[in-house]
């Protein structure tokens, strides 16, 4: 029971019901921000949040996220590397 | 899109891949003598067939794929209670799309909605709040189901629904809990895991100690995982090491959305909101302790099981599985989608027998739907 | 053209019982609604076709029909109107025939408003001029409140398929390369938008299009192209699927070539949907020998409706009736026909 996917926080619509909208891709849905509202609600205004069946449940941790993404990417390089040493290899010996 | 487009990338992909078949040549895992590692949640099951990543992995891997899809462990009598609901005069009955097509004894609510029962899909339970406003003269029910993911949705829209004293809206409460199946299942002598990979969104909600027991009491790897192919990737090259290093311990690749102790407004939502059933029925389980949840006493206004006298209020009724079916013995791993002598004759999508072939994260429609069961040939 | 009288103005704002009865009021909606717009040669109860193309040796007739109902009957992008013209000259162009003559059929919900009918029928006059098509017969009905919703709309064509062109699924054959003209499943996701039931907002508009105009120029770049198909309900996976069977071979899409929208991806992401089954109106997927494939972009992307037409996948030996799916990384899984309708989900 597990989609869940990122959505920007672009608009506060109903501070009352702790409800916002949110852009996913370019697709507007009312949001509901309670289980992230540990502040003021227009401080979540710009956000990157987990949706989940209309809520808000996880603010995305922009660091976090970035120092995965980091560690894949130098793994991707050291891949490329390691690919073009052997295509490299594989030529010297006519074997390509 | 930001967040997701970025864990795709085929280079890092083939860079874990690299790794994953050398961790397992070091483990020394083969395609007759394979690890288990088992992805709990029914949406890394989904993923896994999605993107192929059964096919990439080494055969020296083999997935086992857990219980964490709330549709296909559904009771029939679960579905059963909901068409009765749906069937009383005045009820909007109102549930997620992914319960509709989920036999029960006699039909699902796709086929009760076409006998006339006013079935209505939503995205939302803020969604089933809001027709209860615009309806006042009828009821309106939602039905709950789904894992920690899911449940502070229904707890507060429970909550908001007292604040506004909306006395029509009420929850057919169903929601289960993933720590006690696992805890079932690792009990099983019958059962050979090796690892897990953890459900990203649930621990998202419940942080990820409740799975302490799991490195602590039993010596098995887990990792959290995020749902974008490469976080699947990386967490299984993270449970491989943790075996070839000889390790347990619960690590969190999907550290960007699950926070070390969960989101505390969602637990705090729960815990008011809802109360351990003493057990709970599983499809292919059984009876699991304390792996339900129901809606306490003071909010029982908006409980349907209180409120129309059905479910486990009404003492729950146990309905036997379809004659043939052994969506219990895949949901346990003991045998594969293809071993049921049902798979793709006595049950397929079209004409489902059993709720693994339901549900797109389901293992048989996964398998089905995928080709884990009709290997595809190289194209050119 | 023998007018019996001088049609009135309907004072009416919405279809009555009265309408479908066979008397004057009948006559006043069919004549100020209707055939004020579609202008036929005459009023009689049938067309009477001239057909100048039909007399070339080996020309033969094309003849579809399609029958539409949507909700909610106007869209982003269209109306239920456009559909039933761009649907029919669609089926007859992806069969390489040359659309000429409608027929258009209407239920209508008494109740229904006037002015509704009067957006669609100029919806629909418009497209068939688009295509180069005539409407020429018709017909009316109108049924109780609760019998049909709002407006059912029937429409049949007649082309003509020009002597020696033969697009059938068997001639496609392995090494062929699959075609489409544009983005997939902004169809589907204008309408589930549109209704409403997820509370969902986007700036999607249906795709829906006439594609007469686009087949010709490809075909005249091509003749060998081989079949083509608009991927209307079940989306571009059903109209690949149905090719694979009846040709008896594979296909590999690439889902790294799939042209999707940023905000069509999000849908989908959000409600668990597969674009593939997403519905198209003004797309096709067609097949053509890869080495003709650049002469057939290159007349597509000229054409109106084939700004983004790109290569998708190829035709391969086997495994037979199969589409198969190439993952952006490398991965490969299985592309079954729909089962059923794509619901929604949560997990």
């Amino acid at each position: 029971m597990c989609l869940g996917i990122p959505g920007q926080i672009v608009a506060i619509t109903d501070p009352a019901r702790q409800m916002a909208m949110a852009d996913i891709s370019g697709v507007r849905r009312a949001v509901s921000l309670a289980p992230v509202a540990t502040g003021p609600l227009e401080a979540l205004v710009g956000s990157w949040c987990l949706i989940h069946v209309g809520f808000a449940m996880a603010v995305i941790d922009e660091a976090e996220a970035a120092a995965t993404l980091e560690a894949l990417r130098g793994l991707g390089e050291a891949q490329e590397t390691l690919e073009a040493m052997a295509a490299g290899a594989a030529a010297l010996e006519g074997t390509a | 899109m930001k967040y997701a487009e970025e864990f795709r990338d085929p280079k890092a992909a083939r860079a874990l891949l690299a790794r994953i078949a050398a961790v397992t040549d070091e483990i020394g895992a083969t395609a007759e003598n394979p690890v288990h590692i088992m992805e709990i949640c029914g949406g890394h099951t989904h993923a896994i067939f999605r993107y192929g990543l059964d096919k990439l992995t080494p055969p020296g891997v083999e997935f086992i794929h857990g219980p964490g899809c709330p549709v296909c462990v559904l009771p029939m009598a679960r579905v059963d209670e909901c068409i009765q609901l749906a069937e009383r005069p005045g009820v909007i009955f109102t549930t997620f799309g992914d319960a509709m097509r989920v036999p029960g004894t006699s039909r699902s609510l796709m086929q009760a909605k076409a006998d006339g029962c006013d079935i209505r899909m939503v995205y939302s339970p803020l969604d089933a709040l809001e027709l209860a406003r615009r309806n006042p003269d009828r009821e309106v029910v939602f039905f709950g189901l789904g894992f920690e993911t899911t449940t502070p949705s229904t707890a507060l829209s429970i909550q908001q629904a007292a604040r506004e004293g909306l006395g029509n809206f009420s929850v057919f409460c169903n929601h289960i809990l993933v720590p006690p199946p696992i805890k079932a299942l690792l009990d099983d002598p019958h059962m050979i895991l090796d690892g897990f990979v953890g459900p990203g969104h649930v621990s998202m909600v419940i942080g990820i100690h409740p799975y302490d027991f799991i490195a602590r009491d039993y010596g098995k790897p887990i990792v959290v995982a995020g749902f974008e192919p490469l976080d699947l990737l990386q967490s299984v090259l993270m449970v491989l090491e943790q075996i070839r290093d000889g390790r347990a311990a619960v690590e969190n690749q999907y550290a960007r959305v699950v926070p070390e102790h969960g989101n505390p407004v969602s637990i705090a939502a729960m815990a008011d909101v809802y109360e351990p059933r003493p057990s709970f029925e599983w499809r292919g389980l059984g009876e699991i302790d304390a792996s339900g949840l129901r809606i306490r006493a003071r909010y029982s206004a908006w409980d349907a099981e209180a409120k129309f006298g059905i479910g486990y209020a009404a003492g729950a009724r146990v309905v036997p599985e379809q004659e043939g079916c052994a969506c219990g013995q895949v949901m346990t791993g003991r045998i594969k989608p293809t071993a049921c002598p049902m798979f793709g004759t006595g049950c397929t999508p079209e004409m489902p027998l059993g709720a693994l072939m339901v549900s797109s994260e389901g293992a048989c429609a996964a398998y089905y739907q995928y080709g884990g069961a009709r290997a595809v040939e190289p194209a050119e | 053209m023998n007018k019996p009288h001088t049609p009135t103005r309907l004072r009416d704002t919405k279809v009555t019982l009265a309408h479908g009865g066979g008397g004057k009021a009948m006559r006043d909606l069919i004549e100020d609604v209707f055939t004020s717009v579609f202008v036929p040669d005459a009023m009689e109860d049938q067309a009477r076709l001239t057909a100048g193309a039909l007399a070339e040796p080996g020309a033969r007739l094309a003849f579809t029909t399609d029958s539409f109902v949507v909700d909610p009957v106007e869209f982003p992008g269209g109306d239920i109107g456009t559909l039933a013209v761009c649907g029919t000259v669609n089926d007859l162009a992806v069969g390489g025939a040359r659309p000429l003559w409608l027929s258009a059929a209407f239920i209508i919900e008494e109740g229904t408003e006037i002015a509704l009918l009067r957006r669609v029928v100029a919806s629909m006059a418009r497209e068939a001029a688009a295509a180069g098509v005539r409407i020429v017969t018709g017909d009316t009905k109108v049924v109780g409140k609760g019998s049909a919703d709002k407006l059912f709309v029937t429409t049949a064509g007649v082309g003509v398929i020009p002597p020696g062109r033969d697009l059938r699924a068997e001639r496609v054959r392995p090494g062929d390369v699959a075609i489409v003209n544009g983005v997939l499943g902004d169809h589907g996701a204008a309408i589930l938008a549109a209704r409403g039931d997820m509370a969902l907002s986007t700036d999607v508009l249906s795709d829906c299009q006439g594609l007469g105009h686009l087949m010709e120029a490809a075909l005249a770049a091509c003749p060998d192209i081989r079949a083509a198909r608009d991927a209307t309900r079940g989306g571009l996976a059903s109209a690949v699927n149905e090719i694979a069977t009846a040709a008896g071979v594979g296909i590999v899409l690439d889902e790294g070539a799939l042209p999707l929208r940023a905000e069509v991806k999000g849908l989908c992401e959000l409600l668990g949907l597969d674009p593939l089954y997403l519905a198209n109106e003004g797309t096709l997927v067609l097949f053509a020998p890869a080495d003709q494939a650049e002469a057939v972009l290159d007349a597509m992307r000229a054409a109106p409706g084939g700004a983004g037409s790109c290569i998708v996948g190829r035709v391969a030996e086997g495994p037979r009736g199969r589409v198969s799916m190439k993952t952006a990384f490398g991965g490969q899984r299985i592309v079954d026909m729909l089962v059923g309708e794509q619901l929604p989900r949560i997990c």
